[in-house]
């Protein structure tokens, strides 16, 4: 334990990691086939009016950030927006540029969203920015320029911390949730500013960025990643959450006690190298417009946070049972036409709601439904894809299947006393069973295997939450 | 849907009346799956859910339902030396079987469910499902002539004692099936242990003992009569001469696999037409079951097979050490007798009470069949092991749990 803030040392068996172009075998892990996904990858243009960031969106962060601007102020491009009181480095800014015109409060006058009607034509606000060598006017450049936020720090995956120098970055370059966004779409034409993006995070760690590639069966790995330097690659084969960064990390330095891992998602990467490449924040994402209960599935190029009502506009029927998913249908949230897309959210999925009795619905299932369940013929059909609807197909139990959640997370993990762990609100045990190592997206593919219909997700938060508490 | 308008017209009032709230929502639940939707987390849940888990081991066993009920009846007469065949006089051992067994198994579910109902009401959650499983259990392991009073009392017992006062479905330490059997066991010797307890319809086993019938034969005597069929007749049903009631167990204490041989053969010991408990004996039918539940995955294959190894080596070993008959009997034989099998397949398998973590499993799987092996053959009070092997492990599964997780826990710390 004495050395643990550097999990590099000798006695690590992975430490063979360190060399780059391992191909790790991830036998567990279950992939949900749904309809829905685009028919090709070009990528659409869509009206954007009105955008958002939400505080929310921060883990982390206190409810009521100091807001710097009002209703009616005009913004740039990376104009600050707001700042968290605890930690007033940290600037949060404006996606685009146009006018202020909402500042949204919550229950207990939280603030909720920070509105702005974007400019047709976009303004940046200019940068100058600092050169690599200097690790500490880079940090504090991310922290004024917005780019802070991109960087999610484990354990706790919350936005990361100022004073942080971490063990390693990790950056998975592929998605293998449900419906998941094509990531080699994403990165052409940028492959300069990813790769300046990855020097940039490199220069802020003195361990590795490590990049995880798509190595299942069949995809097309864009050159963009395969030709990054500077890097460790390492490619991971298997089912969701093969793409998961979590499980990479565990399978190649695993994080232990006292560390600290940095993780970002390539789109940030990319924000990052412009601003780095070019002196402009543009935050600008491809999102997968995706589900099987829409017109037409397809690729868009939108402003980070933009309305979900505009993305979507006539794509889907305003009548019809939907339920709208800014993410995947494992960890996205519920969102509506009114509201706004997650600061990085590159998905946004519809499906339909299941909110129907079915007769003797729990014994013979008339509609198809996916299930790790051999009690379904589903082993019949391996690459039927599903329609997907939010119905819970039976009630909330206390735990009793075993075993279950172990067969669908490739970790070295006991999930299920993990959570119990965290219910009897045991530190010590948490800790050791490996709190530190998950975030709600690992373990999201254990909460819909479920059989018992448990809240995992919610319930890891809230261990999370407790052992951050803790210090 | 008609039918689910008039349902939710007629639901009672949860504040008002609690218990048929709670009974209204049992049925209804069981009608109709809910239309409840996500919230939070996970936006799609799998299909699977406790209600599907539940149902399927119950499927597994109807086989042996339908076979032990017939072979009540068989073993009836066999004792009377009548209807050899196993399937002449088809509609007596099915009607005398019959008799037998719905009592056993509307008095286990009544009491059983009445209890969970209440506790369901009493704590304000929705009835659990799992002692679908455990009532469809209990009828299969009970001797056919078990009186129905301790029947219920058993049931209470360990529904009561064994479960709800453990927080219900989930939460309980020991299998719930077995504990109403271990109940009788240990509160009535005499009604689930000797030779007397396997056949049922006779006040004793005496040489020359006529049948005693009740109403419910003397009805269908009447159907029978003007169907042109046998019927029951008390007068020439006695007890024929030789006849013990023994299990192959008892007799291979007595002098191992050759005393068993001759009173049964092997292949009447593998279809099951043999004295026992009522769903236990026949093993093909249990292997069905068995196979059904793998390959829907609905049982841990690994205390399946643990517990066969575990049971295979040590009757092994016992082979080698060969100190009594029974001690000799070779171990594929030892599978042919009793309720090994049944264990493995169904009571074993129960993921509540067994370890929780796939390591945990085999030990728990392999000490179930060694301990159970040696509790049958080295020990002259009791004749099968496999009810107090697996009470004992489950008692000790979570003790496994704890040490393979203290694995998980210090290989993070030396990771470090």
């Amino acid at each position: 334990m004495s050395t643990a803030s550097n999990g590099n040392s000798t006695t690590m068996t992975k430490n063979k990691s360190v060399v780059s172009g391992q191909k790790i075998v991830l036998k567990k892990g279950f992939d949900i086939k749904l309809v829905g996904a685009p028919n090709d990858t070009t990528i659409k243009t869509v009206d954007i009016n009105r955008v958002a960031i939400r505080p929310i969106d921060f883990l982390g962060m206190s409810p009521i950030p100091k807001v710097v601007v009002a209703v009616g102020d005009e913004v740039k491009a990376g104009d600050p927006l707001f700042f968290d009181k605890k930690r007033p480095d940290i600037n949060y800014v404006s996606p685009v540029s146009g006018e202020i015109v909402d500042i949204v409060r919550g229950a207990k006058r939280a603030i909720t969203e920070v509105v702005v009607l974007a400019d047709k034509q976009q303004s940046y606000r200019s940068f100058d920015v600092p050169k690599l060598s200097n690790r500490d006017s880079v940090k504090s450049f991310m922290a004024t320029s917005g780019l802070w936020n991109y960087i999610n720090q484990r354990p706790f995956d919350t936005v990361a911390d100022l004073d942080v120098v971490p063990r390693d970055v990790f950056i998975s370059t592929f998605d293998s949730a449900p419906l998941a966004i094509d990531y080699s779409v994403i990165i052409e034409g940028k492959e300069d500013a990813f790769q300046k993006g990855i020097d940039v995070l490199k220069s802020l760690t003195d361990g590795n960025v490590y990049l995880g590639l798509d190595g299942r069966a069949g995809s097309k790995i864009a050159s963009g990643y395969s030709t990054a330097t500077n890097v460790i690659k390492n490619h991971f084969k298997g089912k969701h959450p093969a793409g998961n960064v979590g499980i990479q990390i565990h399978h190649t330095a695993p994080i232990n006690s006292g560390d600290h891992i940095w993780t970002l998602d390539v789109q940030s990467v990319i924000t990052i190298g412009k601003m780095f490449l070019e002196g402009k924040y543009d935050s600008s994402r491809i999102v997968a417009v995706v589900g099987g209960m829409l017109k037409d599935p397809k690729y868009v190029y939108v402003h980070q946070g933009a309305s979900v009502g505009d993305i979507l506009a006539d794509n889907i029927d305003v009548n019809a049972n939907n339920r709208i998913i800014a993410g995947n249908v494992l960890t996205g949230k519920q969102t509506t036409v009114e509201r706004f897309m997650g600061y990085k959210d590159n998905q946004i999925t519809v499906i339909e709601e299941g909110n129907k009795y079915e007769m003797f619905g729990w014994l013979l299932p008339l509609k198809p439904r996916p299930s790790i369940s051999w009690t379904f013929p589903n082993f019949l059909f391996p690459n039927k894809k599903f329609k997907g609807e939010t119905n819970t197909h039976g009630e909330k139990r206390a735990f009793v299947v075993t075993g279950q959640y172990e067969s669908v997370l490739p970790m070295d993990i006991y999930p299920q006393h993990l959570m119990k762990a965290i219910m009897a609100g045991d530190f010590e045990l948490m800790e050791g069973l490996g709190i530190n190592e998950l975030t709600e997206e690992d373990i999201a593919i254990c909460e819909f295997v479920c059989t018992s219909k448990m809240p995992l997700q919610s319930i890891l938060r809230d261990g999370l939450e407790m052992m951050k508490s803790q210090g | 849907m008609g039918l689910i308008d008039l349902l939710k017209k007629i639901e009672p009032d949860k504040k008002k009346s609690p218990f048929m709230h709670t009974l209204y929502d049992g049925f209804f639940t069981f009608l109709y799956s809910p239309n409840s939707t996500t919230k939070g987390g996970v936006h799609m849940r799998d299909g699977m859910d406790l209600k599907r888990l539940m149902v399927y081991v119950v499927l597994a066993m109807q086989a042996c339902f339908l076979f032990g009920t017939y072979n009540i009846g068989h073993q009836h007469f066999a004792a009377a030396g009548m209807f050899p065949g196993f399937v002449e006089g088809f509609h007596l051992k099915l009607v005398h079987g019959l008799i037998q067994m719905l009592p056993i198994f509307i008095v286990a579910h009544v009491v059983g469910l009445g209890i969970e109902f209440y506790f369901a009401a009493k704590k304000g959650h929705a009835i659990e499902e799992g002692f679908l499983v455990s009532g469809a259990l209990i009828p299969l392991i009970m001797p056919p002539d078990i009186p129905l009073w301790i029947l219920a009392v058993a049931v209470a017992f360990a529904v009561i004692l064994g479960k709800e006062a453990f927080g219900g479905t989930g939460m309980n330490i020991w299998n719930v099936a077995l504990l109403t059997r271990v109940f009788v066991f240990f509160a009535y010797p005499t009604t689930i242990a000797g030779d007397e307890v396997w056949v049922s319809g006779y006040n004793a086993l005496a040489e020359g003992t006529q049948a005693s019938y009740g109403w419910a034969h003397g009805m269908f005597n009447s159907l029978f009569e003007m169907m042109g069929l046998s019927t029951f007749q008390e007068s020439t049903t006695k007890i024929v001469n030789g006849f013990t009631g023994a299990t192959p167990l008892a007799l291979a204490y007595q002098g191992g696999w050759e005393n068993v041989t001759a009173t049964y053969t092997p292949s009447q010991m593998w279809w099951g037409s043999i004295p026992g408990s009522i769903g236990e004996t026949s093993k093909p039918l249990i292997i069905a079951g068995a196979l059904f539940l793998l390959f829907t995955k609905v049982a841990s294959w690994r205390i399946m097979l643990s517990m066969f190894l575990g049971g295979m080596i040590m009757a092994l070993g016992l082979n080698f050490w060969g100190a009594t008959p029974f001690m000799e009997v070779p171990w594929y034989y030892q599978m042919y007798m009793g309720s090994f099998l049944f264990a493995m397949a169904f009571m074993a398998t129960d993921p509540v009470t067994a370890s929780n973590t796939n390591r945990g499993k085999w030990i728990y799987g392999f000490m179930i069949g060694a301990i159970g092996m040696i509790v049958r053959v080295l020990n002259p009070a009791y004749p099968e092991g496999w009810m107090l092997a697996i009470l004992f492990m489950n008692t000790f599964a979570p003790l496994i749990d704890h040490y393979v997780i203290q694995g998980n826990i210090s290989k993070r710390l030396k990771r470090a």
